[in-house]
């Protein structure tokens, strides 16, 4: 069966630490990381990868454009 | 699956990536803010269409004065209230141009209310893009035109009292029953759905200005977060239940 496998990659240093890209991911994919970037936010990263999609949910409301998706159909056994 | 996460991470496979339009300076915007989200809109549309070097934009006056920043275009800084009148001169003088003005409620519909109507009345061509948050924020959050009846603001601190303060102002409404504009309508990017459509209704506002039969007016219902003083994802919300029952989102006019 193919599946739609998805992964983010976040700007540690220009993420601001909204969070609506947490509220906006339909599979809970993203939180906020306990560590802080060289601003002081609490960026946003992949909590749960394995849950991804790839559907740019978070990339499209991200404020600072700071978060790149990748996608890719994969067949899974 | 943690590996097969990492292996897609190529190239290839990228399916939203930042605008080439947008610089690499990073917004000096409060976390959340919509104007961030707004500009990479105009930033994907301009890269879609091709038009990076035959748009001419207008900066306005508010916390988006620093929007030649941020896209790589051309820009005009206007003074408060008159980038419509910058964009007229502009548009006029270089028609072979895509122009297009960027301005919050403060800028666009309080002291600029003179320019806004007669630029839209006269139907210039040029897209102009309005984000109104109800509220002053690059000042200290004070009442503007467009601030809810009852709506908390630091100079009408019980709420905005009609009987003192007067009736927020529904400009979009009023300059779509000028003859000069071809488009008017009103979005928001509070959802990605949300974001979505206001793409679209940019992306179309340029596209009618190919046929140059006036002013295409796009109105983005927004968040202050800091001026309303809750956290951008509680403003989202805050903006559902209060903003859109009086500034309804939809096309208002296209013809």
């Amino acid at each position: 069966m193919a599946k739609m496998i998805g992964a983010i990659e976040v700007d540690i240093e220009t993420c601001k630490g909204c969070s609506l890209c947490v509220e906006a991911c339909p599979t809970d994919v993203i939180a906020l990381a306990d560590e802080v970037n060289g601003k002081g936010y609490n960026y946003a990263y992949m909590a749960n990868p394995d849950a991804c999609n790839g559907c740019t949910n978070c990339a499209l409301v991200c404020p600072d454009s700071c978060i790149t998706v990748y996608r890719k159909k994969v067949e899974m056994a | 699956m943690a590996e097969i996460t990492e292996d897609i991470k190529v190239a290839e496979n990228i399916v939203h990536k930042k605008s080439s339009v947008l610089t690499d300076k990073v917004m000096h915007y409060c976390p959340g803010c919509s104007h961030g989200v707004v500009h990479k809109l105009l930033a994907e549309v301009i890269e879609e269409m091709g038009i990076q070097d035959k748009t001419i934009g207008v900066a306005p006056v508010g916390c988006s004065v620093f929007i030649y920043n941020y896209l790589a275009i051309d820009w005009q800084e206007a003074a408060h209230g008159r980038a419509p009148a910058l964009g007229t001169a502009i548009s006029r003088l270089r028609p072979d141009r895509y122009v297009v003005t960027y301005q919050g409620d403060g800028d666009l519909a309080a002291i600029g209310t003179a320019e806004t109507i007669h630029a839209c009345n006269r139907g210039e061509n040029m897209v102009m893009i309005f984000i109104n948050n109800g509220i002053y924020g690059m000042t200290g959050g004070q009442m503007a035109p467009t601030t809810l009846e009852g709506m908390k603001a630091s100079t009408c601190p019980f709420g905005r009292d009609p009987k003192t303060d007067g009736n927020p102002l529904k400009i979009t409404e009023i300059v779509a029953q000028l003859p000069g504009t071809n488009f008017v309508t009103r979005q928001a990017v509070h959802t990605a759905a949300a974001v979505r459509r206001t793409k679209k209704a940019i992306r179309k506002a340029f596209e009618k200005q190919k046929d140059k039969t006036g002013t295409s007016f796009v109105e983005v219902v927004s968040t202050c977060n800091s001026g309303w003083k809750m956290n951008p994802v509680d403003s989202n919300n805050w903006m559902e239940e209060n903003m859109f029952p009086f500034y309804p989102l939809g096309d208002i006019k296209d013809v």
